[in-house]
This record gives C-alpha cells, sequence and structure tokens, in this order.
C-alpha cells in the first residue's frame, strides 16, 4: 500500500539509527545514530495523525471540518525541543572529551572500564 | 487554615511547581549571596517536604487524589458532556506518595550534603539549579497519570541528571561517563516514545486510566510492553544494560550519586506501573513476571560479582547499586508473576520489593555519602590510597558500619527487614532463587568488609596524618539517613502496615486506579 511508505520510511531510519549507534566508532556519528532514532519516532508520530485530503487543525477560517488530528502533532513538537536540548547537550559532552581525551574514537575513549 | 486547604486542592501540582519555581530563581538569588543561596534550596525543599506531607496525610485517608490541570475544579476529571479525560491529570495514590517521599528525603539530604562537599567548586549556582530541576523531574514521574507527561519528565531527568554527572568537568572521565549515560537515557526515552505512539495510535488516549481500560493486548501491545520493560529497566540500571550505570553513579559526586539512586527508583516506579497498571489485567502476565525474574537475577549475580573486583570506591558501591536493583525486581517479578493465580505471597513480595525500594534509598545513599566523605578528606578514589581512616574520622567509619550492615542484611538494620520478605516468599515460588539472593547478600557483606578492612582499618598511612572529620552538613546528612536506618530496623512493623502496606495494595488493586478517573 502506498500509504505505509511513511511507517516503511519510519523502520528504514531507526534500523539506520541502530547500525550507526552500535557499529560506528565516532562518537559524532553515534549521535547523529540517536538522532536519527527521534527523527523517526517523530515522523511516526506524525504519520499517526494523518488524514486523507485533511486541513491543519485550526478553526478560525477554516476551508473545511476535516482536520488532522492534532494532538500528536502537539507531541511531536514537544519531542523535536526535547530532542534539540539533548543532541546539544549530547554534543557538548563530546566537545568535552575531546578536549580532554584528544580523539573521539570510541576505541580509545575507555579509560572507564574495568 | 486557608493555607493548608489550598495545599490540600493544589498540592499535586504545587509538589512540581515548587522545585522548578525554585530552580529557575535560583541562579538570580545565588547574585545575592552563597549562604542565602543554600537556604534558598534548603527552604524550597522544606517547603515541599511540608506540601508532600499534607498530601500525603490526605492520600493516606481519603484514598487516590486527582489533579487536572487547566480544569475549573482540579478534583473532576470529567466535566459534564466529556467522555474520556483531555487533560493531563496528576493522579496520586498510595505508591506514588511513598516514591515522592524517598524521592525528597534523597533530594533534602543530597541538598544538604553539598552546600559543603562543594563548596570550593564553582558554577554552584548552576549545580543547585539542576539538583532542584531533578528533584522536579523525579517527583513528576512518580506522581503523573499520563503516559506523554511520563516521557516529558523522563527527559528532563535525563537532561538535569546527565550534566550534573559531567559536573567534575576537569576530569575527561565524567564526560565519558555522562556521554554513556545520556546515550543510554535518550535512546530509552525513545523507546518510550516509540511504545506511546503505538498505543496512542490504537486506543486515542495518553491517559494510563484509560488506556489501561482500553487495551487489548493485541502484538502490537506487546511490542509496545518489551519497549517500555526495555527502556525502564535500561534507565534503572539493571543488567544486562547496565554498563553506564557504575560510570555515572562513580563519576558524579556523592550527593549527586544519591539523587541518581532516586531517578533509577522513579524509572523502576514507572516499569511497576506499566506493567501493573497498564498491563495488569493481560492474562499472561506471568511470562513478564519471568521476564522481570530473569533480569533481577542477572542484576544481583553481576551487579555482587562485578563489585569483588572494583577498587574505586565508588564504582564499588555503583556495582553493588544493580544489585539492589535486582532484589527490588526480583520482589516485584515474583509478586507479578503470581498476580493472576492469588497466592497470598505475591502480595508479600510485593511489599518486600517495594519495602526494599526505601532501604536501598537509604543504605546505598549512606554508603555513597561516607565515599563522599573519604574523597573529601584524601581527595583520593582509590582504596588503594587510603587506609587507617577509622581514627581520625570516628563519625564517618561509624556510619559505614551501619551503611555496611543494613546494606547487606543484617538484622537489626533496615536491609534485613525487606531482604528476609523477599527471600520467604521467593522461597515459595522457587527456592533457588532465594538461595542466590542470601548467596548474593553474604557476598555483599565481603565486598564491604574488604572494603572497611582496606579504608578504615589498618596503620594511619603517613599523608593522612592531618585528616580531619567532615564539616558538620555532611556529617548531619549521613546522621539523618543513619537513624532512618536504625528506625525502620527496630521498627519494620510500623513503617510495613503504614507505608509499605499501603502502597502495594494501590498497585494490585489496579480497579481503584483505573476507577478514579472515569470515562470509557
Amino acid at each position: 500500500m502506498i500509504w505505509n511508505i511513511p511507517f516503511v520510511a519510519v523502520a528504514i531510519l531507526i534500523g539506520l539509527g541502530v547500525y550507526a549507534m552500535m557499529f560506528k566508532k565516532n562518537l559524532i556519528k553515534i549521535v547523529i545514530g540517536l538522532n536519527l532514532i527521534e527523527a523517526a519516532v517523530n515522523l511516526f508520530l506524525i504519520t499517526l495523525g494523518y488524514k486523507k485530503d485533511a486541513v491543519a487543525p485550526i478553526y478560525t477560517n477554516a476551508p473545511s471540518t476535516n482536520m488532522v488530528l492534532p494532538t500528536p502533532q502537539a507531541l511531536t513538537l514537544t519531542a523535536i525541543v526535547i530532542g534539540v536540548a539533548t543532541t546539544a547537550m549530547i554534543l557538548s559532552f563530546v566537545m568535552m572529551i575531546y578536549r580532554r581525551y584528544g580523539t573521539i574514537n570510541v576505541d580509545e575513549v575507555r579509560r572507564l572500564r574495568e | 487554615m486557608i493555607a493548608e486547604e489550598f495545599i490540600l486542592k493544589h498540592g499535586p501540582a504545587l509538589l512540581v511547581a515548587i522545585p522548578l519555581f525554585a530552580a529557575f530563581a535560583t541562579p538570580f538569588i545565588s547574585r545575592l549571596n552563597e549562604k542565602v543561596r543554600n537556604a534558598w534550596v534548603l527552604l524550597a525543599l522544606l517547603l515541599n517536604i511540608y506540601v508532600l506531607f499534607i498530601v500525603g496525610r490526605n492520600v493516606y485517608h481519603h484514598g487516590i487524589q486527582l489533579y487536572v490541570y487547566g480544569a475549573s475544579n482540579p478534583g473532576l476529571a470529567l466535566p459534564s458532556g466529556y467522555v474520556i479525560p483531555v487533560r493531563i491529570i496528576f493522579e496520586l495514590d498510595a505508591l506514588s506518595v511513598f516514591m515522592a517521599a524517598i524521592t525528597m528525603l534523597l533530594s533534602f539530604i543530597g541538598a544538604l550534603y553539598s552546600i559543603s562537599f562543594l563548596k570550593e567548586h564553582d558554577g554552584l549556582d548552576k549545580y543547585y539549579t539542576l539538583l532542584l530541576l531533578m528533584t522536579a523531574s523525579m517527583l513528576g514521574m512518580e506522581l503523573t497519570g499520563d503516559m506523554f507527561n511520563l516521557f516529558v519528565f523522563l527527559e528532563i531527568l535525563s537532561i538535569a541528571s546527565c550534566a550534573l554527572v559531567a559536573f567534575r568537568s576537569e576530569r575527561g572521565e565524567s564526560a565519558e561517563a555522562a556521554f554513556k549515560y545520556m546515550m543510554m537515557s535518550s535512546l530509552g526515552a525513545m523507546f518510550v516514545l516509540f511504545s506511546i505512539g503505538v498505543l496512542y495510535g490504537q486506543y486515542d488516549a495518553l491517559n494510563m486510566a484509560v488506556l489501561s481500560k482500553r487495551i487489548e493486548y493485541n502484538l502490537l501491545d506487546k511490542i509496545a510492553l518489551a519497549l517500555l520493560v526495555a527502556a525502564f529497566g535500561m534507565k534503572a540500571g539493571g543488567a544486562p544494560m547496565h554498563m553506564a550505570t557504575p560510570d555515572a553513579y562513580g563519576e558524579a559526586p556523592a550527593s549527586i550519586s544519591i539523587m541518581l539512586v532516586g531517578g533509577s527508583q522513579a524509572s523502576l516506579y514507572a516499569l511497576f506501573r506499566v506493567v501493573f497498571t497498564i498491563y495488569g489485567g493481560m492474562l499472561d502476565v506471568t511470562s513478564v513476571g519471568w521476564i522481570i525474574i530473569a533480569l533481577a537475577i542477572i542484576s544481583i549475580l553481576i551487579g555482587v560479582s562485578m563489585a569483588l573486583l572494583q577498587t574505586d570506591f565508588k564504582r564499588l558501591i555503583g556495582y553493588s547499586a544493580i544489585a539492589e536493583i535486582g532484589y527490588m525486581m526480583l520482589g516485584v517479578g515474583v509478586a507479578l508473576a503470581v498476580l493472576n493465580d492469588g497466592a497470598t505471597y505475591g502480595t508479600k513480595a510485593l511489599e518486600g520489593g517495594i519495602f526494599h525500594i526505601l532501604n536501598d534509598a537509604l543504605d546505598i545513599g549512606l554508603l555513597f555519602l561516607v565515599a563522599g566523605a573519604v574523597y573529601y578528606t584524601t581527595g583520593k578514589r582509590s582504596l588503594n590510597a587510603v587506609g587507617g581512616l577509622a581514627r581520625n574520622m570516628k563519625y564517618t567509619a561509624f556510619f559505614f558500619i551501619i551503611g555496611m550492615a543494613a546494606v547487606s542484611g543484617l538484622p537489626p538494620m533496615n536491609g534485613f527487614a525487606s531482604k528476609l520478605l523477599i527471600y520467604e516468599s521467593v522461597y515459595q515460588l522457587n527456592p533457588v532463587l532465594s538461595i542466590i539472593g542470601i548467596m548474593a547478600s553474604i557476598l555483599m557483606l565481603a565486598v564491604f568488609a574488604k572494603v572497611f578492612q582496606s579504608a578504615f582499618l589498618g596503620p594511619t598511612l603517613p599523608e593522612h596524618k592531618d585528616v580531619g572529620e567532615v564539616p558538620a552538613p555532611m556529617l548531619l546528612g549521613m546522621a539523618l539517613i543513619t537513624l532512618l536506618i536504625i528506625f525502620i530496623g527496630l521498627f519494620p512493623r510500623f513503617v510495613l502496615e503504614h507505608f509499605v502496606s499501603p502502597a502495594a495494595q494501590a498497585l494490585l488493586n489496579r480497579m481503584a486506579y483505573l476507577g478514579a478517573v472515569g470515562g470509557a
């Protein structure tokens, strides 16, 4: 079904993200993997609220009352904002690691291992 | 009194609002003066404890209390004309209040201890802001009745706690620990959000009570359940996803380590809420119970055996914290496995597990504070570099003995009371589980006896000649926990009857939780 393409995209994006988080050696690429998963989950939420030929759920001067579901959009907006904060936070940790260790290769960033 | 009435009505919101407001006011207030800032933080937490006391007393006497945000009457979930609750609802039952009380206790002691522990550091205004944010987010997780709200508080908790893990920013290791912990937390939070999407897409509700009424336990719901269990188990720090836990516990300042214990327990609470309340009506809940039991046993074994190998004081305690998480999950897992059989020992196991949440917070918390005290006076993390401290730090050594006895479940400490409950009830399900638990407890004693011997006994090392006792606020924090440990150890029945048992009943009585919200 053509309408299932967004869900397929969600699955592919999550797969890519998990792959990056598990097999990439560069800390930044690991963060990108996490961001891919975040994007996939957001896409999943938005797709849940989708309706064919519907308009944005704003009542003022709305051309029709066939509207998409607003709740998933509100959820996604919140999730995006939180995602930005976490990404900024993690990237600043990567910066701190680079400053102290001189590398962002996961094989070398493991002083806490015993 | 008018104030009391106001608190009774708006208490649930105030519990989150007070620390949140105090958090963002802290940077401004710390411009005035350091002392004023410390007083401000402690006062805000004390006020919150007072509000919790009033709200908790109400919940204890009158049952579940609702708080509907934005409604004209905060107690009313369904104004006329509504079929389902559309607003964000806080739902407080005995378990929520019990968990909130533990959180407040840990936060207050953490803040008190920080006053002298981190005195020489800069950036303390941000430190206290984040500490209060952590408090607010943990309380939010424990009080909310809304899945998405739970996710938001979970993320706030991750951000605040990871920033605090990296507080000693001059050390690269802190950033490494914070990175790992944040990755785990964020990935877990994404799992949670995905399962919220799955549940919302099918049942058109975010409220836990409504979800629980509508849920059909089909394949998609089971996938969501697996993701939720994995996510909250990961955040709680149980094996097999425990790798970030000892790093974070070890690298954070000691006052934050005990808050992280609180954070992991808030996640455990979320796990219990999901499996008991949302999925509690599922027929094959037994298999979920056995999965939790398996995770618990792995946590206990890995935690204790890895703790034996550690030389870093706080990493060692971090590993024993993993084992303690295992005990709580063991009790609750057994209760879940026999939930639909009506076996009486299931209730006992649940009481043991919930009782152990309180005891673990106190025991592991006390040990972390002792480790912090040793670091404060000697500046050493490794156990090999310290020795003979008992002569100069009498009180700290005494506190350590109490903590050691409590964490390994020796009578008459509090750990004994809850572990005995767990052993007794778990034995009736399967004796092997009980034997593993007891063996691990003995090993735990061995671990801490070794620590005591190497850190506190023996000749005083020459570089520790001038080491003195730690300052009063740190001693006071440790003394408070010690008093509670001894009190609970001497009167376990009192605590069990008035605090633990209502909490366990609240978790078992799913219908009351669903009925309080109403709707179809």
